[in-house]
């Protein structure tokens, strides 16, 4: 049963969406919906980012780069006009099969493009094959050296990305269109479907969140943590660490590009505000305040802090309140604040065990 | 004579200008409580790492079951059944006993990223069967009592049986088990001697570096000493306590 157990919290939290969105109705605050959205996919990032600093122990200052991947490459492929190679007989053969859909931006043109399905896949892969090349190396490296080698990465895709005339330069890629997941649901950020994005976001957080709850209380969670713990440990026990140790980076850089890829299909645009390497703190920050190895903490400030950030809260101290945030858990709680023990001992009684 | 288990042919490791390891070769028999023992510095802890892959030998051989291992990394030397322990206990603090053991089921199991993250029916049965063999196994060591307690919570002497138990859940055929009296006082020492009896009759050879002589002589079968990084004696407790090179070693000159 104690399987069923970690799923009772996401039972909560759906329960929880619902009661928000009627309760944002009932007061007229439905215009909140669309930040929340935003922020779930933001959340996603950090989902990730929680398996790989959490559990793993590993850090990575590059995040906002592989969330950048992932929105840049559905942005590229979903936006270039493909009407000029009309007669190509590959291109009616992929528009035949739906790799190749024709619609019509907001000023009315027709534009032949590579279908949001096809793009999605594209990123994942992408995204995939930057992580292996990038952590077959990087992930070698401990603590400091790890960090630097993550920023380093970070840097380069801004740099990229800002210079590239493929991506925008600094104005980056706007027009992307929505994603028609199935017949009647997609990810678009117009008025008219605000309602079903919000509850289309917070399903693919909480699908986030399964899959995140299953794989830390799996033999990989349990390897992970023992990783983490006492890494020369469980390189004795059989533990390939080093692999075990790529995959979760590889896998977060996964969960970092979906929520780039379907944010941008709902913003309709990306630009490079989202690869900098502010962006990536604001990831490190959000994860060592809501608790390190704390799936649902995390989560929460991930959905919490963002909203704030994106309804100007913060003013002109944006970026200061995250490094804030950061120097504050690193000063009174480098161990995540689960490991302040009013806290955690609070949190274990709240969910009835502990999974440390 | 029992078969030939594990063997190391002229092992030799250097840092710096400084011979840690010289051209050691020796073997253990299936079976057998084998020790190494030596002063401070003899290079035993090191001869250990080459053995368990944490070091790769400048040159030599290990060999175990008559296939070379030698240069591979801990995790493969730990999946042929080769276990360990370490000098300073290492368990993983902020786990329970039980989880503790359940991660020394590694090898034993196979549920992986993908299995694990769409909770598939039969990693609900793998993870039951982890459970109750990590049960079973501090039952055996008498730590049953501990199961839920987080590790770092534990008296020293307890740790190190846990780090045993651990060891054991990958079921080796061979453990490794490097300074395990350090630390402990002469009832734990005592108690250990007997465990570790205990567990060569289950059929585990084992493989102690030591410090602590009375050990030593009470239960291997053999004993490998070294000094400066050289084998200098080898065979049964008895002829190395008589060995005049052994006491030169252990007492000084004045003594041989």
């Amino acid at each position: 049963m104690m399987r069923l157990r970690i799923y009772y919290p996401v039972l909560a939290a759906a329960f929880l969406i619902v009661a928000l969105h009627l309760g944002l109705a009932a007061t007229g605050k439905t215009y909140y919906m669309t930040q929340i959205t935003m922020s779930a996919y933001y959340a996603l990032v950090v989902i990730g980012l929680c398996l790989l600093m959490g559990y793993a122990g590993q850090i990575s200052l590059g995040h906002a780069g592989f969330f950048a991947i992932g929105g840049y490459t559905i942005a590229v492929l979903t936006t270039h006009n493909l009407s000029s190679h009309h007669g190509n007989p590959t291109i009616a053969w992929l528009r035949s099969v739906g790799l190749i859909v024709q619609w019509q931006d907001l000023y009315g043109r027709e534009i032949l493009s590579f279908s949001p399905w096809l793009a999605f896949m594209a990123a994942l892969l992408l995204t995939a094959l930057i992580a292996l090349v990038i952590g077959l190396p990087v992930i070698r490296l401990k603590g400091h050296y790890l960090a630097m080698a993550t920023l380093g990465f970070g840097l380069i895709i801004y740099r990229i990305i800002l210079g590239a005339k493929t991506f925008g330069q600094a104005d980056g890629i706007s027009n992307v269109p929505a994603f028609p997941l199935v017949d009647g649901l997609q990810v678009n950020g117009r008025v008219a479907f605000r309602v079903q994005n919000y509850y289309i976001a917070w399903a693919v957080v909480l699908a986030a969140m399964i899959l995140a709850l299953n794989l830390i209380h799996s033999r990989v969670g349990r390897a992970l943590r023992s990783i983490h713990q006492s890494e020369e440990a469980a390189h004795s026990l059989g533990i390939n660490t080093y692999r075990y140790k790529l995959a979760t980076f590889i896998l977060s850089a996964l969960f970092a590009a979906i929520g780039g890829a379907l944010l941008t299909h709902y913003n309709g645009s990306i630009g490079p505000s989202e690869a900098t390497v502010m962006k990536s703190v604001r990831y490190v920050a959000i994860v060592a305040v809501g608790g390190m190895a704390n799936l649902w903490g995390v989560m929460v400030m991930g959905i919490l802090l963002n909203f704030l950030s994106l309804r100007g809260v913060f003013g002109t101290f944006d970026d200061t309140v995250f490094g804030a945030i950061l120097i504050a858990v690193m000063l009174f709680a480098p161990q995540g604040l689960l490991r302040v023990p009013q806290l955690r001992a609070l949190t274990s009684r709240l969910s009835g065990r502990s999974h440390e | 004579m029992n078969s030939i288990l594990l063997e190391t042919k002229n092992l030799h490791r250097s840092f710096g200008g400084v011979h840690a390891v010289k051209d050691v070769s020796f073997h253990v028999r299936q079976g057998q409580i084998k020790a190494v023992i030596g002063p401070n510095g003899a290079g035993k802890t090191t001869l250990f790492n080459l053995i368990a892959g944490t070091l790769a030998p400048n040159r030599g051989e290990v060999i175990f079951r008559g296939k070379p291992i030698t240069g591979r990394k801990p995790h493969a030397v730990a999946a042929l059944g080769i276990a360990r322990t370490f000098q300073t206990t290492k368990l993983f603090p902020h786990m329970t006993v039980h989880e503790n053991v359940m991660v020394g089921r590694h090898t034993r199991t196979r549920s992986g990223f993908v299995a694990g993250m769409l909770n598939l029916p039969w990693t609900w049965r793998e993870l039951r069967q982890t459970e109750t063999k990590a049960h079973e196994i501090l039952e055996n060591l008498g730590l049953a009592t501990y199961a839920g307690e987080t590790a770092s919570n534990l008296p020293f002497g307890r740790q190190r049986l846990v780090e045993f138990a651990r060891a054991l859940a990958t079921e080796p055929t061979i453990l490794l088990l490097d300074e395990p009296a350090a630390g402990l006082n002469i009832y734990e020492t005592k108690e250990l001697s007997q465990l570790i009896l205990k567990i060569r009759d289950t059929g585990v050879t084992c493989l102690v570096v030591e410090h602590d002589m009375s050990l030593v002589m009470e239960i291997s079968d053999e004993v490998v000493v070294l000094d400066q990084g050289q084998k200098i004696a080898e065979g049964p407790p008895s002829a190395i306590q008589r060995n005049p090179e052994v006491i030169r070693v252990y007492l000084g000159d004045d003594h041989a």
